[in-house]
């Protein structure tokens, strides 16, 4: 009871933030964090299953292109631009996942073949630049009708709101499916597949339901980010570094946990923030610097995440002092 | 039918079996250290950026001979290499083969950056234009020939010492069976070592080749490491054969689809063969059917 208590209270200061303070800088990144979080939650839902997808930036672009070029070129709202770009990366998702799984194809190979979807991606956006701008770009137009229909709104407010509500969503989402039997079924494959599979889990059916669902998760991530940011380029929603930003920040605040990828958002969106405003644009370079060598002395020291590592010692201290 | 076959045709394929050198070469490279460690380095085409910045810097600022700077630059790339196995890879020996993974994810974030910082941004290259050699009507570079035949013979020498000598013997068994090598007394640390500084060594070698093809800044690695990575996949992880043909498959397709579209396209129509591929053969090309 305590604890929901406490997220009851919690949304509702974060529901109440904006009517208080409204400084827009800060609204800006909170909005940012909030849409990452919701990115890399969606990684996790597969990655704490051990199905490691290097291409998740495939999918967000996928989301943000699908949605831009259905406004600009057909004149389709987002509203239904948005749907019917998760609906393409839950379809792409399952032409390369269903034989992934069909397949056996697990660990290694299954991250180098997700890493070449992010490479196809984004080399599908380059080599459409008629159409997607290319490496150049691409902007929504800007709507001269209605705002809502549209999607684009001018007050950072507004964002805040809709960022907060699909954060809650995928953190809501996150919670059925840890209470639910794919959960048990999914940890049993991560462990054995063999094994599961003789106990009557449908392995390929369990690990396509949870892919699909992250995809399609993080191609709304993409839409989102497209419309509120106006401007999509392949380097900040497609392809591989996209791709491991996403694992790198989820790894960071801890998989295992439901608020660790957002821990791991707002660690990564501030530690970018603070040194691109300390260096300026001395800083170009600098900020992933820090993230990889982070990166790579969490996987070998705390491989459980910030948020992870700090639950598990809060409920025994000695046990989990190896963390 | 000879129309189909005509001079430009003929010209994309034989620049395809170029490629495919350079390709093959980096392959090999990589599934060396998946053959023998069983990680994947992901950062593998980062390397070889650094490497092409290492010919950079030896050549053009301190004036070294190509043919000086070369050897210098391998070694430099195979110290790489090791040092990457010993620090990165060894603590987590133990740990799921995934946090391996990203672990050499996280380098390759740290190998960009890094050059981002400290060699800019900027598109540099050697300023060496080799002359394009004219067959007939068609046109191949000096720099691609030099490279395939250099491929060729890196990976003769890898194959010879393999084959030949008492490490490559041992690097060779432990591919086979990891548990029982420590046991006949074979020292695995020690061989890890070297295998890392050997592929790292392969990557030096392709950096040196490429610079003379291509102008390298701190992204170059995203150009060629994805297909790297696909034509390991699609020959078998850690089969050498395997990879080698899957490279000049791969560079074919490239070749031929830029012939008819943009190079972009070549690559598109890679990607989406290597998909089809592992529906057909999800265990590799030379896979034995179970």
């Amino acid at each position: 009871m305590n604890k929901q208590l406490a997220w009851g209270v919690g949304l509702a200061a974060l529901v109440a933030l904006p009517f208080v303070y409204r400084d827009p800088y800060h609204l800006h990144i909170l909005v940012l964090i909030l849409i990452w979080s919701f990115a890399y939650t969606s990684w996790s839902m597969m990655g704490r299953f051990g199905l490691v997808s290097l291409g998740h930036g495939g999918f967000m672009g996928v989301g943000a292109y699908v949605t831009a070029l259905l406004w600009n070129h057909l004149g389709v709202s987002p509203w239904i631009g948005i749907p019917a770009a998760m609906l393409c990366a839950g379809v792409l998702a399952l032409i390369v996942a269903y034989p992934c799984f069909r397949f056996r194809i697990t660990g290694h190979y299954f991250a180098l073949v997700t890493l070449a979807l992010s490479g196809i991606v984004l080399q599908i956006i380059i080599a459409t630049r008629d159409y997607t701008g290319g490496s150049l770009g691409y902007t929504p137009e800007r709507t001269k009708g209605s705002h809502i229909v549209a999607l684009q709104f001018d007050d950072k407010v507004v964002w805040y709101l809709i960022a907060l509500g699909i954060w809650a969503g995928g953190l809501a989402i996150w919670y059925w499916i840890d209470r639910s039997m794919s959960r048990y079924a999914m940890e049993a494959i991560s462990e054995d597949e063999d094994a599961a599979a003789a106990a009557g889990v449908n392995v390929t059916a369990e690990k396509l339901r949870i892919t699909v669902l992250s995809a399609v998760m993080t191609a709304m991530a993409g839409a989102l980010y497209g419309q509120y940011q106006m401007f999509i380029s392949p380097d900040t929603v497609s392809g591989i570094a996209v791709s491991l930003q996403m694992v790198f920040a989820a790894v960071v605040g801890g998989i295992y946990v439901a608020l660790g990828p957002t821990v791991g958002a707002i660690i990564t969106i501030l530690l970018a923030e603070v040194l691109r405003i300390g260096f300026g644009t001395k800083a170009v370079g600098w900020d992933n610097l820090v993230y990889g060598v982070l990166l790579v002395l969490f996987i070998i020291f705390l491989p459980k995440g910030i948020l992870g590592s700090l639950l598990a010692w809060l409920k025994s201290p000695s046990k989990h002092r190896d963390g | 039918m000879m129309e189909i076959f005509d001079i430009y045709l003929l010209e994309a394929l034989v620049n395809g079996i170029l490629l495919g050198g350079v390709l093959a070469l980096l392959a090999l490279g990589l599934n060396l250290i998946f053959g023998v460690i069983d990680v994947t380095w992901i950062c593998y085409a980062e390397l070889v950026m650094i490497g092409m910045y290492g010919m950079y810097y030896l050549f053009s600022v301190y004036g070294l001979p190509y043919w000086v700077a070369a050897p210098i630059c391998i070694l430099l790339v195979a110290a790489l290499g090791a040092a990457l196995h010993f620090l990165v890879i060894e603590p987590l020996l133990g740990a799921p083969p995934i946090n391996q993974l990203l672990a050499t994810g996280g380098v390759l974030f740290v190998l960009q950056s890094f050059a981002t910082v400290a060699f800019g941004i900027d598109f540099r290259n050697l300023g060496i234009r080799l002359p394009v050699l004219a067959l007939g009507e068609m046109h191949f570079s000096y720099a691609r020939l030099l490279a395939f035949v250099a491929a060729l013979i890196g990976m003769v020498a890898v194959y010879l010492f393999m084959t030949r000598t008492y490490t490559g013997t041992a690097i060779r068994a432990i591919a086979q069976d990891r548990q029982i090598m420590a046991l006949m007394g074979v020292d695995t640390k020690k061989i890890y070592l070297v295998t890392s500084a050997l592929g790292g060594g392969l990557a030096g070698l392709a950096a040196c080749l490429l610079v003379l093809q291509y102008d390298v800044h701190p992204f170059v690695g995203l150009s060629f490491g994805p297909i790297t990575f696909l034509i390991c996949v699609l020959g078998g992880l850690g089969n050498f054969v395997g990879g080698f043909v899957a490279a000049f498959l791969f560079a074919e397709i490239i070749s031929l689809g830029g012939l008819f579209s943009d190079l972009e396209w070549g690559y598109v129509l890679a990607f989406a063969f290597f998909i089809v591929m592992m529906f057909i053969r999800p265990a590799g090309l030379l896979a034995k059917r179970s």
